[in-house]
């Protein structure tokens, strides 16, 4: 294995681990499919960051901070869930993106391409990611209080709000991080599938953190493998054996 | 400085959602280490009562805690998907640190006694709080709120959705809890036996206040008449009392 590769998985388990662990709050919320929608804000965060000439990844992660607090205050200030809203900014968003796009980037910017993954990228990543280790570790539990009870949250003073979008704005991050690895079509999976395939294999929170994030880095991991050694694209590649470990642990899940 | 000798002073209280009037006007006193029921017919307002003392709905009027009150809430459940992958030690660790009060206080509502049955106070909290029946969740609950030790009790109705035996042990519990020193309790009942039997003082309530005061005075023919409608009988159970047809009749009043 050369230096590249092994600098590669490294960064890639560290996005599945961290959107992993992310996502098992993610599938407690069940927000499962904001999650995979939301990535798609990121194209046209890309696309300008790619033509302005900065780091994608800002890019995205400054288009998802947008779609976020606008998710966030939607959820917080109507009796409803606006979801068809939620659909319909989505689907604006990667239609505007891939205008946006420039064409010799767009297969990448959709799919992911880890040829382009350079040290900086792996720096924001390594530090993205204890970030989101350490504040998600610091809110876990008033954020599953808030799960289980909204109610019985706000009676113990817990400003459910607040955590809510400190939690949606960790999204954004895992997600921003992730866009290289696996396009803006493919990271929101990465957020979801583990999380659902370790909630079936678990009893408690500790085992559903603990699988959730080893089949982020186990699905990051054997992805980028595969999909160096068949000319793949990783996007595909990674989703793909993740969607394998999900239908093996079907078979295993706990009732 | 004196201390105030109530633990909860509400007046004028008024909760309306959508220009719908749900409460109105209401007013009571709890003294401290008291036990106040609230009874009334469905669609009364007495869980919206209990979410505006614990300032979760908007209100306009006043609810005054005591400076030193500690609210514990025991909500009337939980809607927890059954494969949430959660089980109860995980959710007493949301409020409490040490494993050893943990056992202290699932002991403390009656789980030890069970040794014997499959679920003891050890296989409880390794359980999933959605794999709970409904006693076990109820008591579950009660264990939650009791954790950092309150002084002030909120139960909403205790004994919904629990089979008989399991009512039993609820109120047997909570007549537990009204031996302890400085713990005030406000719970929420259907069941007119119950109130006379453990609570200091009744609220009816339907919509706005009907009668406030110890059970002996306040709870009569001429109240629950007011409250239900004019067929219920005073040492019935209550099955009958909360038939729509008798909330119609006090919807306007």
């Amino acid at each position: 294995m050369d230096n590249n590769l092994i600098f590669l998985l490294l960064v890639g388990a560290l996005v599945g681990a961290a959107s992993g662990y992310l996502g098992s709050f993610m599938v407690l919320k069940r927000m499962s499919l904001v999650g995979d929608a939301l990535s798609h804000v990121a194209l046209p965060g890309i696309a300008i960051a790619l033509t302005a000439g900065v780091n994608p990844m800002l890019g995205a992660f400054v288009a998802l901070v947008i779609a976020i607090i606008g998710i966030w205050y939607l959820s917080e200030h109507s009796e409803v869930y606006p979801e068809a809203l939620v659909g319909v900014f989505f689907t604006a968003s990667l239609s505007i993106g891939l205008l946006l796009t420039p064409e010799p980037d767009l297969l990448e910017a959709l799919f992911g391409n880890i040829d382009k993954i350079g040290i900086a990228d792996g720096v924001m990543v390594l530090v993205g990611a204890v970030v989101i280790f350490v504040v998600t570790a610091a809110i876990s539990k008033k954020l599953l209080l808030g799960v289980v009870s909204e109610d019985l949250a706000k009676s113990q003073k817990i400003d459910v709000s607040k955590i809510n979008l400190i939690y949606l704005l960790l999204v954004a991050l895992v997600v921003a991080l992730g866009v290289k690895f696996l396009g803006t079509l493919l990271t929101g999976a990465m957020v979801i599938i583990p999380a659902v395939t370790a909630k079936n294999l678990s009893k408690s929170i500790k085992s559903f953190h603990l699988f959730a994030s080893g089949f982020g880095i186990a699905s990051a991991v054997l992805g980028i493998l595969i999909a160096k050694n068949f000319g793949i694209a990783s996007g595909p590649g990674v989703v793909l054996t993740s969607i394998v470990f999900f239908i093996v642990s079907y078979f295993f899940r706990k009732k | 400085m004196e201390p105030k000798p109530n633990i909860l002073t509400v007046s004028g209280l008024r909760v309306e959602f959508d220009n719908h009037v749900i409460l109105e006007d209401i007013g009571f006193e709890v003294a401290r280490d008291d036990t106040l029921a609230i009874i009334g017919p469905n669609g009364a307002g007495k869980s919206v009562l209990f979410r505006a003392l614990l300032g979760l709905v908007p209100f306009t009027g006043k609810v005054e805690w005591a400076d030193d009150a500690k609210i514990g809430y025991v909500p009337q459940k939980l809607a927890v998907a059954k494969d949430l992958p959660l089980t109860v030690n995980d959710f007493f660790h949301f409020k409490e640190k040490k494993q050893a009060k943990i056992y202290e206080i699932i002991r403390s509502v009656g789980f030890l006694e069970e040794a014997k049955h499959l679920h003891n106070d050890k296989r409880v909290l390794q359980t999933r709080l959605g794999d709970l029946s409904g006693g076990e969740l109820q008591r579950v609950l009660i264990a939650y709120a009791l954790l950092g030790k309150p002084n002030v009790l909120l139960f909403d109705e205790p004994t919904s959705g629990i089979d008989v035996s399991g009512e039993e042990t609820i109120y047997d519990l909570i007549h537990k809890l009204q031996a302890e020193e400085d713990l005030t309790i406000i719970f929420i009942s259907h069941e007119l036996q119950v109130v006379n039997h453990y609570a200091n003082s009744v609220l009816c309530l339907n919509k706005e206040k009907i009668c406030f005061g110890p059970p002996i005075e306040v709870v009569n023919k001429d109240n629950l008449a007011k409250l239900y409608g004019e067929e219920v009988h005073l040492h019935k159970h209550n099955d009958g009392l909360n038939s729509h047809k008798h909330e119609e009749k006090n919807n306007h009043g």
